[in-house]
């Protein structure tokens, strides 16, 4: 368990940590959330002992560790951009945690084989680490990390550098990876896919602060504000509310659409608007909506509905929600 | 950009022929001058007592001179890129002031400083000779050098930033064994560049040296001090010449041992 209670960190007047205080439970595969600037990264380097914190303590599995340096927290940390040591083969890299602590030679390197296998690296122990793509580095990094048997791993945007086919790849190996392992992970991230996709714990940050932690699941549909709403998932604007594109229902009769609309309580109303455009999607299309007031939003529908509907681009169309994720309305001060 | 035929022969021409007059055809004259008696002339003319003597100062000052640097300039180094304390802008521009100083001024006032009757002069009146001895020389050699490793280090410690030492720490190294393992290795180069330049300075330099030494030969004379004193004073035009080259030789030689021994390095 890994406990941060009150951390602050100030840049000059810029808060990048304002009072956050989180548990991350044993055994489990949490991202910190957010978009740039939101302290995820700050939180994270500051479990490690990268960041000073101006106040607030870190506790690591009951230890508290807030006032010790990086190399005696018990941690294994990957870079966003692999920290290679340039000039040491990837065996080397990888033994670097063990030939510190003065390990057997034979241990050390029997260690560094299996790590190499794990992560799909066996054979190149005497390449450096020039000679291997972003995503092998990436995977030396976590080898070099994990050799060390940390408490904890903390992973600073570990697929950002990397290309799309390459990231995803590497996202669900490291889901496999921690199913095995079973390390305590706490994964950094601007990506709500990467997050929903690999976490199974989400703490969404926003300007210094947490706004909500929880599982994928229950983020997603029941979310605390429209910034967690905004970050998960699409969101469209309809009367004033946030609603999630795949929640507007689109009638092409106006009394349907109020019968059916007065059975949803709180609903933002019928809206009206006209389609702009009809983008199939595969199994879905989106349609693109202008409302009276002139605001524009997106539903989503299934390609029944749409057939039935038989849209065509300039004609007036009738929109509600059928539901709601969120709980809370519609802030104008937290819109995305 | 394309250039044509024609401009791109006539800049290889312009090129090399600035080269060649004014750093290949000096070279060329001194080492034709010294080998046109023979080698057996060469070989005596820097085997004298003065010539010997010379030589082994020389070496002294660039073995006293090169450890210090290296150590503080690269501690120098290291505080310019990662520090963050006041009077940075300071430093970096003190850093520099070997080069925008004359060495002749150098000379000035490290005489000024620790001759007879300057602040430290206590030190020569007990008996411990700085000025017109070799601490004199080394003093004046190690301050014209200074900014050579720092300056050669500085841009390569920006350019590999903390991320490798940052990780090194998550890893269990304290702060000697990173410095050890990650961040020497990682400027090495910028070392060796540094260190082969502060020899060749070391090497050459005369306007701060003569002004505190004694200039006796086979005492406090520097190899390049011998080449001027065979020219100006002993009209001994071929011994300035041999000496010159012995000169040129030596910072030939040492250029190629740093070259080589980083390579093995590497390899390994």
């Amino acid at each position: 368990m890994i406990t941060v209670t009150s951390a602050r960190k100030q840049y000059g007047a810029f808060a990048a940590l304002d009072d956050v205080s989180l548990d991350i439970p044993s055994g489990s595969l949490t991202a910190l959330l957010g978009p740039s600037g939101s302290g995820k990264s700050t939180l994270l380097r500051s479990i490690a002992g990268l960041e000073e914190l101006d106040s607030g303590t870190v506790t690591i599995e009951g230890r508290d560790v807030t006032d010790e340096p990086p190399q005696r927290r018990g941690i294994g940390f990957v870079f966003q951009h692999y920290a290679a040591f340039k000039h040491m083969t990837v065996r080397d890299n990888v033994a670097f945690g063990l030939t510190i602590r003065k390990r057997p030679k034979a241990e050390t390197a029997k260690k560094v084989d299996e790590l190499l296998e794990i992560v799909g690296l066996d054979g190149f122990q005497h390449r450096y680490p020039a000679q291997l793509s972003g995503g092998q580095r990436q995977r030396m990094a976590l080898a070099r990390a994990l050799a060390v048997d940390p408490q904890v791993l903390l992973l600073d945007e570990p697929f950002g550098a990397l290309d799309a086919k390459v990231r995803t790849d590497l996202r669900q190996w490291l889901r496999r990876l921690h199913d095995e392992v079973h390390v305590t992970t706490v994964l950094v991230t601007h990506d709500q896919e990467e997050a929903l996709d690999v976490a199974d714990r989400i703490a969404v940050l926003n300007k210094g602060r947490i706004e909500q932690v929880g599982d994928p699941v229950t983020l997603y549909e029941r979310p605390a504000n429209d910034f967690v709403m905004g970050f998960l998932g699409s969101v469209a604007h309809l009367g004033g509310q946030l609603v999630r594109p795949h929640d507007i229902a689109l009638e092409r009769d106006r009394a349907t659409a109020l019968a059916l609309d007065a059975k949803v309580p709180d609903s933002p109303g019928v809206i009206d608007a006209v389609v702009e455009r009809v983008v199939p999607l595969g199994f879905e299309v989106r349609v693109d909506l202008r409302a009276d007031s002139g605001e524009r939003f997106a539903a989503q529908i299934t390609r029944r509905d749409a057939a039935e509907l038989q849209l065509r681009e300039g004609e007036t169309i009738h929109a509600r929600a059928v539901g709601r994720s969120s709980v809370v309305d519609h802030d104008p001060a937290l819109a995305i | 950009m394309r250039v044509s035929r024609g401009t791109r022969l006539s800049l290889r021409v312009v090129a090399l022929g600035y080269l060649f007059v004014l750093l290949a055809v000096p070279i060329g004259v001194i080492l034709w001058r010294t080998f046109e008696p023979g080698l057996s002339e060469f070989i005596a003319s820097i085997s004298t007592p003065a010539a010997k003597s010379a030589l082994n100062l020389s070496l002294l000052i660039v073995a006293i001179t090169v450890p210090v640097n290296v150590v503080f300039g690269v501690a120098t180094a290291l505080a310019l890129v990662r520090g963050r304390f006041r009077g940075r802008g300071l430093l970096q521009a003190v850093v520099d002031l070997p080069f925008a100083v004359s060495p002749i001024v150098v000379g000035v006032s490290l005489i000024m400083l620790w001759g007879v009757n300057g602040w430290f002069g206590a030190l020569d009146r007990a008996g411990f000779q700085v000025i017109f001895g070799i601490p004199g020389m080394v003093l004046a050699t190690i301050f014209v050098t200074l900014p050579f490793v720092v300056r050669e280090v500085e841009p390569v410690l920006h350019e590999i930033g903390q991320e490798q030492e940052q990780a090194a720490s998550t890893l269990g190294a304290n702060g000697w064994q990173t410095f050890w393992r990650i961040t020497l290795p990682a400027i090495r180069w910028g070392l060796t560049y540094g260190v082969v330049l502060t020899v060749a300075r070391a090497l050459g330099e005369f306007g701060a040296v003569i002004m505190v030494s004694s200039g006796f030969p086979g005492v406090s004379q520097t190899l390049t001090l011998l080449v001027h004193s065979r020219y100006i004073d002993d009209h001994n035009t071929y011994g300035a010449y041999a000496a010159a080259t012995l000169l040129m030789g030596i910072a030939l030689v040492v250029l190629l041992l740093m070259t080589l021994l980083d390579r093995k390095r590497s390899d390994r």
